[in-house]
Order: C-alpha cells, then sequence, then structure tokens
C-alpha cells in the first residue's frame, strides 16, 4: 500500500517536472529574444528540474540518496539565477537591445472604421 | 516512470540543443548550453535510478558545478579575450 502511494506520488512529480521541462525548451525555440529566451529556460531551470528530483527523493526514501539529491537541487535553485543574471548583463553589455512592441499588438490588429 | 523522464528530459535537450545550433549571437547558444548542463544533471540521476545504481548522483554534482564555472569562463573568454583577463578593474583605472 505505502509503495503503490509513493510510486502515484513518484509519478505525478516526474511527470510534471518532464511537462515542465518540454515547456521550457519549447520556449527557448519560440521566444523572440535572447532576454526572453532566458526567462523561458527559468521555468525548465526551477520547476522542471525540481520536481523531478523531489519526485526521486520520494523514492529514494530516508537515504544518503536523498541527501545528495537534496544539495543538487539546493545547488541548482542557487546558481541558475547567479547563471542567468551574469548572462543577461553580459549580453547587455555587449549590446543585446531588449525587443519591445512599439504598440499594443491587440490595437494593431483591430481594422478601423469597421464598427457600424 | 524513470523512463518517462528520460524521454521527456530528452526531448527537451533536443529542442534546446536546436537552439543552440540556431541561436543568432553567442548568448542564445550559451542559454540553450545551460539549459543542456542542467537536462544532462536530470539524465544522470535518473539514468541511475533507472538502473538502480544512485552512484551516477556524484556525477551530477560535478556537472552542476562545471556548468556555473563553464559559463562564466566562456563569458568573460567572448568578453575579454583571455581567461586571465583582471576585468573591469583595469579599465576603470584607464578612465581615471
Amino acid at each position: 500500500m505505502l509503495d503503490l502511494v509513493r510510486d502515484v506520488v513518484s509519478w505525478v512529480l516526474i511527470g510534471g517536472g518532464g511537462i515542465f521541462l518540454v515547456i521550457g525548451a519549447i520556449g527557448l525555440n519560440r521566444m523572440p529574444d535572447v532576454f526572453t529566451r532566458m526567462h523561458a529556460t527559468s521555468v525548465s531551470d526551477t520547476f522542471g528540474a525540481g520536481l523531478m528530483l523531489v519526485g526521486m527523493m520520494v523514492q529514494g526514501g530516508f537515504s544518503l540518496v536523498t541527501a545528495k539529491l537534496l544539495f543538487l537541487l539546493l545547488f541548482l535553485w542557487f546558481t541558475a539565477p547567479v547563471a542567468t543574471h551574469a548572462l543577461a548583463r553580459a549580453a547587455l553589455l555587449a549590446g543585446c537591445k531588449p525587443a519591445v512592441v512599439e504598440e499594443s499588438p491587440v490595437d494593431a490588429e483591430v481594422p478601423k472604421g469597421d464598427e457600424q | 516512470m524513470f523512463f518517462a523522464g528520460l524521454l521527456a528530459v530528452l526531448a527537451g535537450i533536443g529542442l534546446a540543443a536546436a537552439r543552440a545550433l540556431r541561436g543568432p549571437t553567442t548568448f542564445d547558444r550559451l542559454v540553450a548550453a545551460n539549459s543542456i548542463g542542467t537536462g544532462a544533471i536530470l539524465l544522470l540521476a535518473l539514468l541511475g535510478f533507472a538502473s538502480g545504481r544512485p552512484e551516477f548522483l556524484d556525477i551530477g554534482l560535478v556537472y552542476a558545478l562545471l556548468n556555473l564555472v563553464g559559463t562564466f569562463a566562456v563569458l568573460k573568454f567572448f568578453r575579454y579575450g583571455a581567461l586571465g583577463h583582471e576585468g573591469l578593474e583595469e579599465e576603470e583605472e584607464e578612465r581615471a
């Protein structure tokens, strides 16, 4: 019974982490700009990796493996923002301009004079 | 369940590799490389659990360290052209 509960919880956590990972990777391909791409990968760095590691912790039980997974999780959560910050600062200093939409895309697509 | 996770991680790594090959600037490629590094850590952990040998986690920890240091090294090399460069302090002294 306890094994079944543990397996179900692990399935949910690892599956959710996988979904977040794939969503982050799709965002990395679809976003228009360096900075927005960094924003998309932060999803897979925090939620994807976090949920997967917690799911493996549930499988590992109360042991050294879980401790190692906890260290891995803490390390990822501390280093990923640092690396992203350094990347964003370097990109700004190198002259990458963030892509800015000048007018609201909703307003731009409404044809004028159609309201009769 | 570990194999489903492995499939998801592999799909993520593949998509990030596509961005790394396509990316217009160096920073795009670095973002993708960072993402691939995170995927490699998860891949190692999942592979260890799937084969019943969780000792792979130690290699994952080393990869996590290398990922951060490698990103910084490439950034510094790209900016200054050398890893032993003093950085911003020298430039500020030159300006003063």
